[in-house]
């Protein structure tokens, strides 16, 4: 193990240099472009195999990081924001043929008006891809992320792509210390990708056939189970990642929740902010804690009810927006208990959209706004934080 | 004809009279079983790989509509990488595919430099969704979006120049050939696949649907596109259009009315009145390109 300060898009880098990916189709954008410099760098000094293509737009990255996968390689790429919604049609393709490729992102607000800051808009209007979605929290969970979505992803119960998200700038382009595992532990964590079937002249099959009316939505069904299958194996993988390096992953990472009447449910780099703010609010007397949320897709339902099912109000907080409904973590958390007879409040608080920096006093309010709907009942379940109503 | 399994099965649903298929089997018995192929979205996909069957004999791969040649570009690298470069690479698509949407990502695979074959199977519509007008769509042809009327003449734009468009890439080798002229097609198939670099071979497959001619008139009109000079089979090392070798030179060269009056689509430039206009000018352009391609029409 060595000990590296870097940024977050180097230790995303490190993360697939350690994976030892043979084709990593990639194209330059804001926040992420560190990324395809690094693995260029890496090749150019041949401390790492594999071969990028500097494909011409990101649409042709997925396109052709889909050939390779197809062909049998293990295939990395990185981009974000307008990037990931120019590949927008590839991703279902990705995963309707599944193939197990892994995406590092830094997360970035969607134009117009055009913004290369921090929101999760860009991972989140992708929930429906059919990706494995993960969040990290600082830059070491971005490295250690990579090497697990690998291990999930290329899992023959599963055999799915899966993206990493980092948050712009936060994570992206700030230095922290990060511990990069020694290349034999990941060779044995994970072994070479090896799928059973691909693009080969020995033994020809189609890839992407025509799926008409009577066969297409069992294709639908089996990659849906398959992501539910991912749910044990994200399990399996983050158990025997703690053995192999030492460090605990979990679906979600609750904070002070056993006794709490309110619970924040964090996504990214706010999630240190959530557990600094929970302490100063308990030191108020004030019954708080906090659910980092890892994984979003599969979406962890049984555990999240587990951790906040005794809570008066469960506080969703969304750096992203579905117009005309609210966030979209918030939907996905009311459909977890809306079946049972008895559950929490859930509101909802949209923040930090385009860079708005998140800070503890932000949570105050949440708390405080929370508290008053639960005595006054509730005014609104959507509401905005730290919108400037003077230049509205 | 070899004794060997044709790579491109027979019981797929092209229309009768189709020839697409035809250039797909003849290319593919050029390249041999050792090939993997990818094609874009439109007919070749739909006649051919319909869930649970498929008429390929290759290792196959569909992807999307604009991307044929950067789908190819991520199995060539991979191949390269897993030591199987061996393994031929070709990317079928249409003119759609090619002219139009995937413009941009045959660009870029050019540019690349990767050995690639990328064949546009160009029936110089959108055959697929109904016989809609592309940039590969002639002067004069009528088709749903630039249908012949009283103020119209049909599609009155030019054809796009997709050869010397790739050729302008400096890619090692640009062809043209079409099904009437097997012998040339296999041809420059071979060398396409010999250069160490990408390649690009425009085939002409007439389209009996969407320019309305009778099935069994295929090759006949794939003939008469390069007897009249409509379509010329020409073959080019390099990016220099000066060195462009035209293959395929007929005796006698025959004029554009004898290719437009056997298809449905020129009708209107017929009947109910002749457009003498629209027939000469169709006709000085192929005879400027022609004189451009040094060519005189009494050798």
């Amino acid at each position: 193990m060595t000990k590296m300060t870097i940024m977050g898009n180097m230790a995303t880098a490190l993360g697939a240099k350690l994976c030892r990916p043979h084709v990593i189709p990639a194209y330059p954008i804001t926040p992420s472009t560190l990324f395809p410099e690094k693995i260029s760098e890496f090749i150019a000094n041949g401390e790492m195999d594999g071969e990028m293509i500097r494909v011409e737009s990101e649409h042709s990255a997925m396109s052709a990081a889909i050939g390779a996968s197809a062909t049998g390689a293990r295939v990395c790429t990185a981009s974000a924001s307008q990037g990931i919604a120019l590949m927008h049609e590839m991703l279902f393709i990705a995963s309707g043929m599944r193939l197990p490729i892994v995406m590092a992102v830094g997360n970035r607000a969607l134009s117009a008006p055009i913004n290369i800051w921090c929101d999760h808009q860009d991972t989140i209007s992708e929930r429906d891809v059919g990706w494995l979605q993960f969040y990290a929290e600082k830059n070491q969970e971005g490295l250690d992320l990579m090497i697990l979505a690998f291990k999930i992803c290329e899992d023959k119960r599963v055999l799915l792509p899966g993206m990493v998200g980092i948050d712009a700038f936060v994570l992206t382009h700030t230095v922290e210390g990060v511990d990069v595992p020694d290349q034999k532990l990941v060779d044995d964590f994970l072994p070479p990708y090896k799928p059973e079937k691909y693009l080969d002249a020995r033994t020809p099959i189609t890839f992407g056939s025509f799926g008409t009316p009577e066969f297409y939505q069992e294709f639908k069904y089996a990659q849906v189970k398959a992501m539910e299958e991912s749910e044990k194996v994200i399990d399996e993988a983050f158990r025997e990642y703690k053995k192999v390096f030492g460090r605990t992953y979990q679906k979600i990472t609750p904070y002070r929740c056993e006794d709490a009447d309110m619970v924040i449910l964090t996504l990214g780099s706010m999630s240190g902010t959530a557990r600094a703010a929970v302490d100063i609010l308990r030191e108020e007397g004030k019954k708080a804690g906090c659910i980092k949320m890892t994984v979003y897709r599969p979406f962890p339902g049984k555990e999240l009810i587990d951790v906040s099912k005794n809570a008066k109000v469960i506080a969703v907080l969304d750096r992203d927006i579905t117009p005309g409904l609210g966030g979209a973590l918030y939907a996905d958390v009311a459909a977890q208990f809306v079946n049972r007879t008895a559950h929490p409040v859930i509101l909802n608080y949209i923040l930090g959209l385009g860079g708005r920096d998140i800070v503890i006093n932000d949570f105050k309010e949440i708390y405080d706004k929370s508290h008053q709907a639960l005595e006054k009942g509730i005014q609104n379940p959507v509401e905005w934080i730290n919108l400037n109503k003077e230049i509205l | 004809m070899t004794e060997e399994k044709e790579l491109f099965a027979c019981g797929h649903r092209a229309c009768a009279g189709c020839s697409e298929p035809i250039a797909v089997r003849m290319i593919l018995e050029e390249a041999g079983p050792n090939t993997i192929g990818t094609i874009c979205t439109g007919c070749l996909e739909v006649v051919s790989t319909g869930w649970p069957e498929t008429a390929w004999e290759i290792p196959l791969i569909h992807a999307a509509f604009e991307n044929s040649a950067s789908v190819a570009s991520g199995v060539e690298v991979a191949l390269r990488q897993l030591g199987r470069d061996d393994t031929h690479v070709i990317a079928f698509a249409g003119d759609g595919g090619t002219f139009d949407i995937g413009l941009q990502a045959l660009s870029g695979m050019l540019e690349r430099g990767h050995k690639i074959l990328y064949v546009c199977l160009d029936n110089e519509a959108y055959m697929n969704t109904g016989i809609q007008r592309c940039s590969s769509t002639p002067l004069g042809t009528s088709t749903t979006t630039s249908p012949a009327g009283t103020y119209s003449i049909g599609e009155d734009r030019q054809k796009k120049p997709i050869g010397a468009i790739c050729a302008a890439h400096c890619i090692p080798y640009t062809a043209t050939a079409t099904i009437a002229y097997p012998q040339d097609l296999k041809k420059k198939v071979r060398k396409a696949l010999a250069v160490n670099g990408p390649s690009f071979l425009h085939v002409l497959v007439p389209c009996p649907t969407g320019w309305r001619f009778s099935s069994e008139e295929t090759v006949e009109l794939a003939r008469l596109a390069v007897e009249t000079g409509i379509f010329v089979l020409w073959e080019l090392e390099g990016g220099n259009l000066q060195n462009i070798k035209v293959t395929k030179k007929p005796k006698t060269w025959r004029p554009v009315e004898d290719y437009l009056k056997q298809q449905g689509r020129y009708k209107h430039l017929f009947k109910p009145k002749k457009r003498q206009d629209v027939i000469e000018k169709i006709q000085q352009d192929v005879d400027q390109k022609l004189i451009e391609l040094g060519i005189t029409k009494e050798t």
